[in-house]
């Protein structure tokens, strides 16, 4: 039996894609971005975090190994309210394709449930493991986070290569596909960034929308639980005009925008 | 809104609840006098009624388009001594205690007691309630067990239905003339009784005419001595209609919301029936006079709009009268309950929804006041674009309107054998309690403590608070091998004070219709005057008791920890349980954390504990469902707790759900504050696994944290939340959207937050005017977020 590690199974989700949607965040993730807010999707083995309560700090496990029937069991509840919404299940991390037998099998099963089927990647994977996946699903989230190379390599611990490749490919494929990019003041959100990432998303068949993510501080917390040294110490949220400016950079381009997703 | 309107409301705002004396001077020197010392008691009441719409002061202020107060001045709040007494001591509790509080005057004090005290002392429904209960049904209630609605009250509970509209009381008085004429005395033993009831009706109706004239009167000497010709003739119209309703069916849109109120003011001055009498449907009942006076000229959406704040603004003037000690604490607010119903179906089944549905739920939105109430009635017939407008209203945060899932209204109703079209014409009143309006006398009895029966079931009986046997001996728990004794044992000790509730119950509704009938109320509900039969007492086509379950969350998430730490893990023996229990966690705080974090709850989609929910409801259904009453008809549950869940809370040690000594109880159906954990889809597929539908009503709330409905996504998607709890059969459901941080605050700075509103049960209340108790368990309910 196939099995997947989790860290978070989120019911009435409603900004991971069309309406009321199960998001299910797998753990784990090659990336190691700058700003992440879900350190405990980097490790992709369960792993301790603390929790302060009124009788003191305890020690929580953060992620669980899980079957496929199980997980399949947690999406299946909130079937009614997908049914009523249009909405569906997604799977997020850390990074989905880090598991990829674990989530082809949990995607066919949605798929033969009739269950609306979307991830959130970074598209960073071989393009051996996306292949399987994308005529299973109804929905990429693909994230775009810096244009140049370097710079992603900097940022973010990879190059941007693969990933830009694999856009072309979900793309080929048909497959509907949102852009998000995370706004971080002074790494991602400069002007010859978003041009690029603007003038990529107009070449794109299937793109559906583009959802900006500006910087919050909710991952900051996390870090500190985990034991982690949090990097993201030193970045701020950007401020509403500057997620205004680039709102209309690209809504100018003729896409359709939403902040937070 | 516009001026006069905003004037309007900040009067009605700024005025300061007092208590009067009028109403109680009246009725004493009516009963004194002994005019109606010969008469049959219907009669009596009837005269007594009529005597004072016939003297009592009339009140007509300035920018008032709709007039009629209860009292000599708004919010100046009458009582009741036939039904309960205030003495001495209950004045200065009413006067000064720091929340619910009415000012009483030194003059007040005085009448009190020279004349109303020495006159009802020992005649009050109170103490002949008291006199004829078991020392049973004492015991159980002095130890917080149940509570009772008719101590200090008069049975109530009833919507107007659409009668009123095209029947004037001239036109319901020759009803009564040939009912009269009808009676058998060859066959009919009662026949003589019945005619006395529609003599006692026929005076009502009377009484109430007089002070519609009395209106007319005096609006005209005001229209004689104004000089601002506009108001002028404002108020020789006004007179006008005064003359003309409620003698004669209303003609326009202005005359039916007159008609009402008159109505309302009759009902609530009658007698002080909990759950105010309330319009009910209130868009079906008014649509075909706005449509007529639009289409003839008579009327402009605008104008239309200020006839109906100006309605709304008179509903605010009239705090529910002020209660005392247990009473006071089961539904502790000024709030009296009258919940405008607004969409749903029409009585051919067809979706309801019109355009004054649009126009009243602007006017909810503008009025932004405690008083109406307002919920919006939700069918899969009626359109999206409806309850967004209502969900709409919901995000700015002050609780109204509640939405209520008309089809399973109808199934419920249709269920306890009300035909389809009166299922259809009905609705939901008081908090949730759904019912058939104009032809249904549906008694809410009293809140029942379901938690407390299990901390008896713990001690074999015994209330660890007084050491007293209250219950049976259902076994000391150590010896229970197995959940199911457990389980039995507790069920054993429901039934066992459900039948000293249901004994109590039989008996009070006998001394209420014997003593205290209601004729005027008895006109406007179906088919008392066909029955020549009292309202109190058995006159209403339907007749229904409800006996209201509080608790539900934490006796399941109690039961729950019991059946899985102590029968399933052997985490815990019984005895250490008990152990802890007694010392109320002190020193236990891992096990506690255990109880808490690790141990299943309702709430959270989880079967584990849901399914003893399940056996919890079952056992509660069956214990009460289908029980006679004495009026011809049963007993039905419903789960809802107005501020009752904090005072059963009060009476009730540790849990083993973790919850400590004192801390208030689970609210409706609500899971334990801050157990749910899956958020709002979670909750709601917990709380469909009753089955509704077998219900009156039931009581969701949820708290929504403001940014998750900050878009119209957020709306969208919340409609659609509520729309799959529907499909689910869910009764009703509301929202609180506010941030912890605010009430925090307003907690701190009450003085920085008089206007914030928060909804508390089946009702919305100011914060600040909440206990602190009920302050913090409002806070700790859990908020549901985005991500």
């Amino acid at each position: 039996m196939t099995e997947g590690t989790l860290f978070k199974i989120k019911r009435y989700a409603l900004h991971d894609g069309p309406g009321i949607r199960t998001t299910v965040f797998l753990k784990g993730c090659p990336l190691s971005c700058r700003w992440c807010h879900n350190p405990e999707g980097l490790d992709p083995r369960p792993q301790t975090m603390s929790r302060r309560t009124s009788s003191g700090e305890i020690h929580e496990t953060v992620g669980r190994v899980v079957g496929v029937k199980d997980l399949i069991n947690a999406i299946e509840k909130d079937g009614l309210f997908y049914d009523e919404s249009g909405g569906g299940v997604t799977f997020s991390g850390g990074e989905p394709l880090a598991q990829p037998e674990f989530l082809e099998a949990v995607l066919a099963a949605c798929n033969q449930r009739e269950i609306h089927t979307a991830i959130d990647t970074s598209g960073y994977a071989p393009s051996a493991v996306l292949d399987p996946i994308l005529p299973r699903l109804q929905l990429v989230l693909f994230d775009l986070k810096l244009m140049d190379e370097k710079q992603h390599v900097r940022y973010t611990g990879v190059s941007n290569r693969t990933i830009l490749e694999n856009l072309k490919r979900v793309d080929d494929t048909g497959t509907p596909v949102r852009i998000r990019i995370p706004l971080i003041p002074r790494i991602t959100d400069g002007d010859d960034n978003i041009a690029e990432i603007v003038r990529l998303a107009g070449t794109l068949m299937t793109i559906q929308g583009v959802d900006l993510l500006p910087f919050h501080r909710i991952g900051s917390e996390k870090y500190r639980r985990l034991g982690m040294t949090d990097n993201t110490a030193g970045i701020a949220p950007p401020s509403p005009e500057r997620v205004a400016a680039i709102r209309r950079r690209f809504e100018s381009a003729g896409l359709i925008v939403s902040i937070g997703g | 809104m516009n001026e006069r309107i905003n004037r309007l409301r900040t009067r009605s705002l700024a005025a300061t609840p007092c208590l009067s004396d009028e109403r109680a001077r009246l009725l004493t020197d009516f009963y004194k006098s002994g005019v109606a010392r010969t008469f049959p008691i219907p009669v009596q009441r009837a005269m007594a009624f009529a005597t004072i719409m016939e003297k009592k002061k009339i009140y007509i202020g300035p920018d008032e388009l709709i007039v009629g107060e209860r009292g000599p001045a708004p919010k100046a709040t009458p009582t009741y001594p036939e039904v309960c007494i205030h003495s001495q001591g209950d004045l200065d509790i009413i006067g000064g205690r720091e929340k619910v509080a009415f000012r009483v005057d030194e003059s007040v004090r005085q009448v009190y007691r020279e004349e109303i005290i020495p006159f009802w002392q020992g005649h009050t429904i109170r103490e002949k309630l008291f006199a004829h209960l078991p020392e049973a049904w004492k015991m159980a209630y002095a130890a917080g067990i149940f509570t009772e609605f008719q101590e200090q009250r008069s049975p109530g509970h009833t919507a107007c239905g659409s009668k009123i509209y095209h029947k004037g009381l001239l036109d319901l008085k020759a009803e009564i003339g040939d009912a009269v004429a009808r009676l058998d005395f060859f066959n009919d033993r009662d026949a003589l009784d019945k005619k006395d009831q529609l003599a006692a009706m026929a005076l009502a109706a009377d009484g109430l005419i007089a002070f519609a004239r009395r209106h007319a009167d005096a609006l005209l000497r005001m229209a004689e001595s104004t000089a601002d010709p506009d108001r002028k003739a404002e108020l020789t119209q006004m007179a006008a209609i005064c003359r003309r309703v409620p003698a004669h069916a209303p003609q326009t849109f202005w005359e039916a919301l007159q008609t009402y109120w008159f109505v309302h003011v009759g009902v609530i001055t009658e007698l002080n029936p909990w759950d105010a009498f309330n319009p009910g449907r209130l868009d079906q009942h008014l649509f075909p006079f706005y449509e007529k006076d639009i289409a003839e000229g008579r009327l402009t959406r605008q104008r239309a709009k200020a006839l109906l704040c100006a309605f709304w603004i008179k509903f605010n003037n009239h705090p529910a009268p002020p209660k005392t000690g247990v009473t006071a604490k089961e539904s502790n607010t000024y709030v009296d309950f009258a919940l405008i119903n607004v969409g749903g179906v029409k009585a051919d089944g067809s979706d309801a929804v019109n355009d004054l549905s649009y126009l009243i739920l602007e006017v909810i939105e503008e009025m932004r006041l405690l008083q109406p109430s307002s919920m919006v009635q939700l069918s899969k017939k009626n359109p999206d674009r409806f309850i967004r407008r209502a969900l709409k209203i919901v995000r700015t945060g002050f609780g109204q309107p509640s939405i209520f899932n008309t089809d399973a209204i109808v199934q419920e109703l249709v269920r306890q054998g009300k035909t389809v079209q009166d299922a259809r014409e009905g609705g939901a009143s008081g908090c949730v309690e759904a019912g058939a309006f104009g032809r249904e006398a549906y008694f809410l009895t009293g809140y029942f403590n379901l938690p407390k029966l299990l901390e008896l079931t713990l001690n074999n009986g015994v209330d660890p608070r007084t050491g007293k046997q209250l219950g049976p001996a259902t076994g000391q728990p150590s010896d229970f091998n197995r959940f199911e004794d457990l389980f039995q044992a507790w069920t054993r000790q429901l039934r066992h004070f459900i039948d000293i509730k249901i004994r109590g119950n039989n008996i009070i509704e006998q001394i209420n219709a014997r003593n205290m009938p209601v004729p005027f109320l008895s006109l406007l509900i179906d088919d008392c005057i066909e029955a020549g039969r009292d309202y109190n007492a058995g006159g209403a086509r339907y007749n229904t008791s409800y006996i209201q379950g509080v608790g539900l969350g934490s006796i399941t998430d109690a039961l729950t920890a019991i059946k899985i730490h102590v029968f399933d893990r052997k985490t815990i023996t019984m005895d250490g349980l008990l152990a802890m229990l007694h010392e109320n966690f002190d020193g236990h705080d891992a096990f506690r954390r255990q109880l808490l974090d690790d141990t299943p709850k309702y709430g959270n989609d989880d079967d584990a504990a849901d399914d003893i929910m399940r056996m919890v409801f079952e056992a509660y259904y069956d214990a009460v469902n289908g029980r006679p009453n004495t009026r011809g008809g049963v007993h039905r549950v419903n789960l809802l707790p107005t501020t009752c869940h904090v005072y059963f809370g009060s009476v009730i040690g540790a849990l083993p759900d973790g919850r400590q000594s004192g801390i208030p109880l689970s609210e409706g159906i609500s899971p334990v504050q801050g157990a749910d954990r899956n958020g709002p889809t979670a909750v709601t597929r917990s709380a469909a696994k009753i089955d509704h539908i077998r219900t009156g009503g039931t009581l969701l709330n949820q708290k929504f944290l403001p940014q998750v409905l900050a878009d119209d996504t957020g709306i969208v998607k919340l409609a659609q939340l509520v729309r799959t709890y529907f499909r689910m059969d869910g009764h009703h459901i509301q929202f609180n959207v506010v941030d912890g941080e605010t009430l925090e605050q307003a907690k701190l700075y009450p003085d920085d937050h008089r206007d914030l509103i928060v909804r508390v049960a089946g009702y919305s209340d100011y914060f600040v005017d909440l206990t602190e108790d009920l302050q913090d368990e409002i806070i700790r309910r859990t908020g549901h977020e985005v991500m």
